[in-house]
């Protein structure tokens, strides 16, 4: 029994299915820290989730419009000063997974949430990288949500704001890194995973109703198909109440205050 | 020796024009008063330091109050940009904004190095990422034992630091608990300090002895301003108006809107206009 879905729900749902009840993940602000919470209320319930506030085994009833939002810390096993966090428990290699958004991907997993155009002189100016190049580099592995769109997903970045796979192959075992990057990106269209050799993201899963050319007209650069892809799984019922539930306190919660 | 006093006279005796200055608090007990107060008397030629410049520095950029700013997440938090600081960056209005970006990571690093009295901060970061291309204060350091080449940035020590927290006692001892970012680092690497408390007093009461507590001899200015935090929160005392935040962004959005709001609730306000936000909530709690 399923119902109708929204793109958008296909995508956080797919993304809580990537976590695990042992991961101790540390959150993106967005459309991670939905897929985060989902996979806590569904099959993930002892999951560790920490936000960059310090934050650490947070359980939000309704999601935080900012990464330091009361109620992370209200339902928090324990809160922790910053430079804790980023010392001991990040770089400290304590994390098995970091959750990332961003505005801009390139076919590498590098992300750029910097600028748009010249960094002196710059198009656009995004709000810049806060914590994510240290969650990339030290975190056991990265996972990516965001919606497959052409402004997104770009042929080449202007500014690598935190590295995923580099130029691609070894890159980041000849920089000296010893986490594994971006393992999956998670979108609102399919689900990519690096090649194993070349560390091009590859199309695995295509979400249901979804055609191959959807997929390539919203992507920026000539998209790779796995040999075998298969079709994601549609959200269940409890998955899909899930989601909605606490997107609906969510917003009455933001509204209020 | 925290002198305990006035927001105008703390500022008045501890921010000058040119300073380089730090208002913490990361998403909570950021110092609002303290910086419209800064912006009523007219401090100029700033370089602002802030993990998160949030809505705080959005109005002191915007007012043109800033020569630069050193920061590493530039955004209004899950709302979107920081209208005032795009348009500085973007078209250098109503000044050019000189910025030095950096991660949270080394921003945390670098504040704990200058309450540590160190000349820099050593990470494992920046590894592949283009903010090391573009900003001169990240270099590099080889470790003298193993031999792995580290990022180095130079330590944060500022003029003068200002947060928010919750209590003080009589003496200017301070208790900050919840989120507490690095509140407690920018007080200790800084010159010259200021914290602007919910409330003064007889016993701070610590919950745990653990609490972060900031000895007074370690303070130059304690001043009551309840309410000091809003729109961002104080734990314990009200909650972040995230309705606030976003409703920001359509003031900032343009530059007759935003001048309009800072004229209207900084040149014409108060100190004391904050405590109508403790008071509603109190009172909606009751």
């Amino acid at each position: 029994m399923t119902q109708d879905f929204t793109p958008t729900e296909m995508m956080t749902i797919a993304a809580a299915r990537a976590l695990t009840n042992d991961d101790v993940c540390f959150v993106g602000i967005g459309a991670p820290s939905a897929a985060c919470n989902v996979a806590r209320l569904t099959h993930a319930p002892d999951i560790t989730l920490i936000y960059e506030s310090g934050t650490i085994g947070t359980k939000p009833d309704v999601l935080p419009l900012s990464i330091g939002d009361g109620e992370l810390c209200d339902t928090a096993l324990f809160t922790v000063s910053v430079p804790e966090m980023f010392r001991y428990w990040l770089q400290g290699g304590r994390i098995t997974t970091g959750f990332l958004g961003g505005a801009q991907i390139d076919r590498f997993a590098n992300l750029n949430t910097t600028v748009v155009g010249p960094y002196d002189t710059p198009k656009v100016r995004l709000p810049g990288g806060g914590g994510a190049p240290e969650i990339a580099s030290n975190c056991g592995q990265i996972y990516i949500t965001m919606a497959l769109t052409n402004r997104g997903f770009v042929d080449h970045l202007d500014f690598i704001t935190s590295m995923g796979h580099g130029e691609g192959g070894n890159h980041r075992a000849r920089l000296g890194m010893k986490t594994k990057g971006p393992t999956r990106v998670i979108t609102d269209l399919c689900i990519f995973e690096p090649d194993p050799a070349t560390k091009e993201l590859t199309v695995v899963s295509i979400h249901r109703g979804v055609t191959r050319g959807q997929i390539e007209e919203n992507c920026g650069w000539p998209v790779r198909f796995a040999k075998e892809t298969v079709e994601t799984p549609v959200p269940t019922e409890t998955e899909l109440s899930v989601l909605r539930d606490i997107n609906a306190r969510t917003k009455r919660a933001h509204e209020a205050a | 020796m925290a002198k305990i006093c006035t927001l105008s006279e703390a500022i008045e005796d501890n921010v000058r024009d040119g300073d380089t200055l730090a208002m913490e608090g990361f998403t909570h007990l950021i110092p609002y008063a303290a910086g419209h107060e800064i912006i009523r008397q007219g401090r100029k030629d700033l370089f602002l330091v802030r993990m998160t410049p949030d809505l705080i520095y959005d109005q002191l950029i915007g007012v043109g109050a800033a020569r630069g700013m050193k920061f590493s997440w530039g955004g209004n938090p899950g709302v979107g940009s920081l209208h005032r600081f795009r348009d500085a960056v973007e078209n250098q209005w109503p000044r050019p904004l000189a910025i030095e970006e950096h991660s949270h990571a080394a921003m945390a690093n670098a504040y704990e190095a200058g309450a540590a009295n160190l000349p820099f901060a050593v990470l494992r970061g920046y590894i592949g990422a283009d903010l090391a291309k573009v900003n001169p204060n990240i270099k590099s350091i080889t470790c003298p034992f193993t031999g792995e080449v580290l990022a180095a940035v130079p330590s944060i020590r500022p003029d003068v630091s200002i947060i928010h927290a919750q209590r003080a006692d009589r003496q200017g001892n301070v208790l900050i608990e919840g989120i507490t970012g690095v509140q407690k680092e920018a007080v200790l690497a800084a010159r010259r300090s200021i914290v602007t408390v919910e409330e003064i007093v007889n016993e701070l009461n610590p919950p745990s002895p653990n609490a972060v507590v900031l000895p007074h001899w370690a303070i130059s200015a304690v001043v009551h301003v309840p309410g000091g935090a809003f729109p961002s929160y104080a734990h314990g005392y009200y909650p972040r108006s995230n309705a606030f935040y976003i409703a920001w962004d359509k003031i900032a959005r343009d530059r007759e809107s935003f001048t309009a709001w800072i004229k209207e609730n900084v040149l014409a306000g108060k100190p004391e206009d904050f405590a109508r936000h403790a008071v509603r909530h109190a009172a909606n709690a009751a």
